[in-house]
């Protein structure tokens, strides 16, 4: 049912685990099945003063695809710009890996909602320390 | 010491016995007569026939009973019910059934309501009995028939169907019992059980796919669904699948007690280790199993992870979590017996068979603990 790319992600996730003093996390539940991700990403800038994904780690619980598109999903994100990582797509998941079942395409928004659910943490995260910060000055 | 590859997934289909190969193949190259047909190769194949009609009667102590042979169990069960349905609807239409049936049970069950029957869905209790108060309340004076089965084909519970058919007995009602998963394997009497209609089928007991049965009490009044030339007393047309019924036939011969002892050691061997695994759980009876069933839950697990798992380590098991399903909701046994969400997920079935060992089912046990701990570390629940 599953290709090559698939299985090997699957058997041998790559960026698994957590960040203990992550600058953002998401998580995610798919709807349908029930199932949970969880990523943690770091951010850094660059030389060029983007701010990067500088490290990423994930946590799932779910099927065979759930597990593979997370694995492929941070290993895409992992040292894009934040704004890049927002653009990655569902389809370019599923084309890295090869292609995945038709009935088995949905398990990659889990992956990419909680890819985007850290970001956004991240960036709220900022406003508020932002804010902290203002408020001290004052 | 590893083993190449294992399969326990014996309620899904079995390997074909050497000795049933050998009978059916005599059927198909010499023996391979039309059993209607009236010059010699005719008979013989009628011969035949008989021959293993008697053998499969006897297994159940069929006396007032007629078997008809199908292509399996799930057309045995929808000429159990459709037939019953359409022949009695006068009499009335009602049926009353389970919610843990197989799905050609529930679905003929669906199909008869749209045509204006009214059916019954009894619940069970959360090892997947059903209440025998419950089904004498529900029977009307319109039902016509009950379809319970023997033992479920997921989590491996026994239904009492001795006292489920004195309960239809005595309030008159036709009983009929899907035994594709127990026959050979669980004591069946007909006369005794009171059942008036067994479902039963080969594949699972090492004969050839393609084959079932349906025992029916003469007295019972039922339609075909398949219309033709009339055989199977006029209930199956069809030409008789001679090579097949054989093999069948073979194959209940071969079943015997102390094959049934070794599976029950072997199932009892594995969910003893199972359970010693944390946040495992078996589902279905510890006592009143079918003797081949094993059916677990892993808390925080989901099952096709776990199941391609094990095949990569060469087992062979099966799984009915959500996101194996084609309509990625869990499976309606589960459902029934109240299973909470986070095992449902996570649910795992080992039916084993006669060829399966001692030494197969530590491995089992061995690449169980060593999956479930890897899918643990990389899940966001803890324990
Ligand atoms: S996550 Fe459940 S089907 Fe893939």
């Amino acid at each position: 049912m599953y290709n090559e790319t698939v299985m090997e992600h699957f058997m041998r996730p790559r960026n698994t685990g957590e960040i203990t003093d992550a600058d953002g996390i998401g998580k995610a539940r798919n709807p349908v099945c029930g199932d949970v991700m969880h990523i943690f990403i770091s951010v850094n800038k660059n030389n060029a003063g983007e701010e990067i994904i500088s490290d990423i780690r994930f946590q799932t619980f779910g099927c065979v695809a759930a597990i593979a598109t997370s694995s492929m999903t941070t290993e895409l994100a992992k040292k894009k710009s934040l704004d890049d990582a927002l653009k990655i797509t569902r389809d370019d998941v599923a084309r890295a890996l090869g292609g995945l079942p038709p009935i088995k395409m949905h398990c990659s928004n889990l992956a990419l909602g909680a890819l985007h659910a850290a970001i956004n943490d991240y960036h709220e995260k900022q406003k508020q320390s932002k804010g902290n910060a203002q408020a001290g000055t004052l | 010491m590893k083993p190449d590859r294992i399969y326990m997934d014996n309620a899904a289909t079995t390997r074909v016995d050497p000795d049933v190969v050998k009978a059916m193949t005599l059927h198909f190259s010499e023996g391979f007569g039309n059993s209607s047909s009236l010059h010699s190769f005719g008979s013989d194949a009628g011969r035949a026939l008989s021959k293993s009609r008697e053998t499969i009667s006897r297994r159940v102590k069929a006396r007032d009973h007629r078997l008809v042979f199908t292509s399996g169990g799930t057309e045995s069960n929808n000429l159990a019910l459709k037939g019953i349905a359409f022949a009695n609807r006068k009499r009335g239409k009602h049926i009353i059934t389970s919610s843990i049936e197989h799905d050609c049970v529930l679905n003929s069950c669906k199909w008869l309501e749209k045509q204006g029957f009214d059916v019954t869905y009894l619940p069970v209790d959360s090892e997947g009995f059903v209440d025998l108060g419950g089904l004498e309340n529900a029977i009307r004076r319109d039902t016509i028939l009950v379809s319970i089965m023997h033992a479920n084909n997921e989590i491996g519970t026994m239904e009492p169907i001795g006292e489920i058919g004195r309960i239809c007995s005595d309030h008159d009602v036709w009983f009929h019992t899907d035994a594709c998963q127990s026959f050979t394997k669980a004591e069946i009497n007909l006369e005794k059980q009171n059942i008036d209609l067994l479902t039963i089928n080969s594949h699972k007991i090492c004969g050839p796919k393609g084959v079932g049965g349906l025992f029916i009490r003469r007295d019972v009044a039922i339609d075909p669904i398949m219309h033709g030339g009339g055989q199977g007393s006029g209930l199956r047309s069809g030409t008789v699948n001679i090579p097949g019924i054989v093999g069948f036939a073979k194959a209940v011969e071969i079943m015997n007690d102390s094959r049934v002892e070794h599976m029950t050691r072997l199932r009892d061997m594995l969910i003893k280790g199972v359970l010693d695994i944390d946040g495992s759980r078996l589902n279905g009876p510890m006592r009143k199993r079918l003797c081949n069933n094993a059916h677990f839950s892993f808390r925080h697990i989901e099952g096709e992870s776990l199941i391609v798992r094990l095949d990569l380590k060469g087992i062979a098991a099966s799984t009915g979590s959500a996101c194996s399903s084609g309509s990625l909701e869990p499976g309606h046994v589960l459902t029934a017996i109240g299973l909470e969400p986070e095992y449902t997920n996570g649910s795992v079935r080992m039916s084993l068979g006669r060829e399966n060992t001692k030494d197969e089912i530590g491995y089992a046990l061995e690449a169980l603990n060593e999956s479930v701990d890897i899918l643990r570390r990389i899940s966001p629940f803890k324990n």
